[in-house]
């Protein structure tokens, strides 16, 4: 099997992209990208809780009975999960508030139970870490990309560090439709035809 | 009764749990290419997320507060929705058979709708109390049920019109979402 670490890492970044392309995990994706700074803590968090579980989940791959091997899954991630959250708590309390119930839903990400299932129950634990890492990349990209796009247009900033940063002169006016609610749904709708554009080229 | 149609108002429209809270989005989007699937859905999530919602409710009261180990909310919470979602599965199997066949397959799917398990973690945050919590549950699931109705009316009719290549599927399906999103924001000033 012509498999390498590489290959298994760089294929979540374009070609199975989570929300873009496999259409995976995307109430995150919609929620939380109002502001870059929460879209890349999203990303982030989902990112260790992916790679982590991937791990223990393909150590584990021979021990788990294929009978109850998503309640098993959901353990693991859950432990994973409850981590990030007192992380969080500790080292990032503001963004910890603002991601709310964001956190502890990671659990029921369907592209983190979607991975144990499709790739790290079948495979060893260092392609499991690649492909953990290169799919929460990918996620991490993506949330930047589209919470790039709504900050910019519907507030006129980009934030970092807790410091929004006007891109524009005082006179702009926001077009708040993208960090509303339908602007998220119609933002990711047309980053999506996007992609299929490039993709069909 | 009064404090009740606010909150039935709030949850089904204003906040709706679907287009306002962007929880349960995969189901979302997965199950509304037909009308018959999107009913069979929305049911079982009406059904699931009421007795979800109860359970978690207790669940966290009783025994994670008082032990002082809240904490373990997200791993029990998530251990309570996905064995709930086995028990009913089992029992639908055995004793209604008819109902059984109509949502049979929905059901495992529901384990990762984070809809449910968003609407368990708000009815704690919320502080909300069992009843609220109750009616809080069943009003969120008639939203959901609302939401996803809507959109695979409109999506039926969306297979019958000629949309660009690079449009198709899923990402008209989203700028569609997000029309219905626009309309149900209009609620926002109700309460």
């Amino acid at each position: 099997m012509a498999q390498s670490i590489v290959k298994e890492f760089t294929k979540g970044l374009w070609k199975e992209n989570a929300p873009f392309r496999v259409v995976l995990g995307l109430c995150p994706v919609l929620a939380v990208t109002k502001t870059v700074e929460n879209g890349i803590g999203m990303g982030l968090a989902t990112t260790f809780v992916l790679v982590f579980s991937n791990f223990f989940v393909s150590i584990f791959r021979n021990f788990i009975p294929s009978k109850v091997r998503i309640a098993c899954y959901i353990v693991i991630i859950a432990t994973f999960v409850t981590i990030v959250e007192l992380l969080m708590q500790a080292f990032t309390y503001p963004l910890f508030l603002k991601l709310g119930i964001f956190i502890p839903l990671i659990v029921v990400n369907c592209l983190v139970l979607g991975r144990s299932e499709a790739f790290a129950g079948k495979n060893p634990p260092h392609y499991a870490v690649a492909d953990g890492l290169g799919m929460g990349i990918g996620f991490t990209l993506s949330l930047t990309v589209l919470s790039a796009v709504r900050e910019i247009l519907g507030s006129g900033t980009l934030t970092f560090y807790e410091t929004p940063i006007q891109l524009f002169g005082p006179d702009f006016q926001p077009f708040t439709f993208m960090v509303e609610a339908p602007g998220a749904f119609v933002g990711l709708g047309l980053l999506l035809c996007i992609m299929n554009l490039i993709e069909s080229k | 009764m009064g404090d009740f149609t606010v909150l039935a108002v709030s949850c089904i429209f204003v906040n709706n749990i679907l287009l306002a809270q962007f929880l349960g989005n995969c189901p979302f989007l997965g199950t509304s290419k037909k009308m018959e699937t999107a009913v069979g859905m929305a049911m079982a999530v009406v059904f699931v997320m009421v007795m979800a919602g109860l359970i978690t409710w207790i669940v966290d009261h009783y025994l994670l507060k008082t032990l002082d180990i809240e904490y373990l909310r997200t791993v029990s919470f998530i251990l309570v929705i996905a064995s709930l979602v086995q028990f009913v599965e089992m029992f639908l199997k055995k004793s209604i058979p008819a109902l059984y066949a109509g949502l049979g397959i929905f059901l495992p799917l529901i384990t990762t709708n984070c809809a449910v398990m968003g609407v368990c973690l708000i009815n704690i945050k919320e502080e909300y109390t069992f009843f609220q919590a109750l009616a809080a549950s069943l009003f969120y699931a008639i939203g959901f049920g609302l939401a996803l109705i809507i959109f695979a009316g409109l999506r039926e009719r969306i297979d019958l019109a000629r949309v660009p290549k690079p449009l198709q599927d899923t990402s008209i399906g989203l700028v569609t979402a997000g029309m219905i999103s626009l309309s149900f924001f209009a609620f926002k000033g109700m309460v």
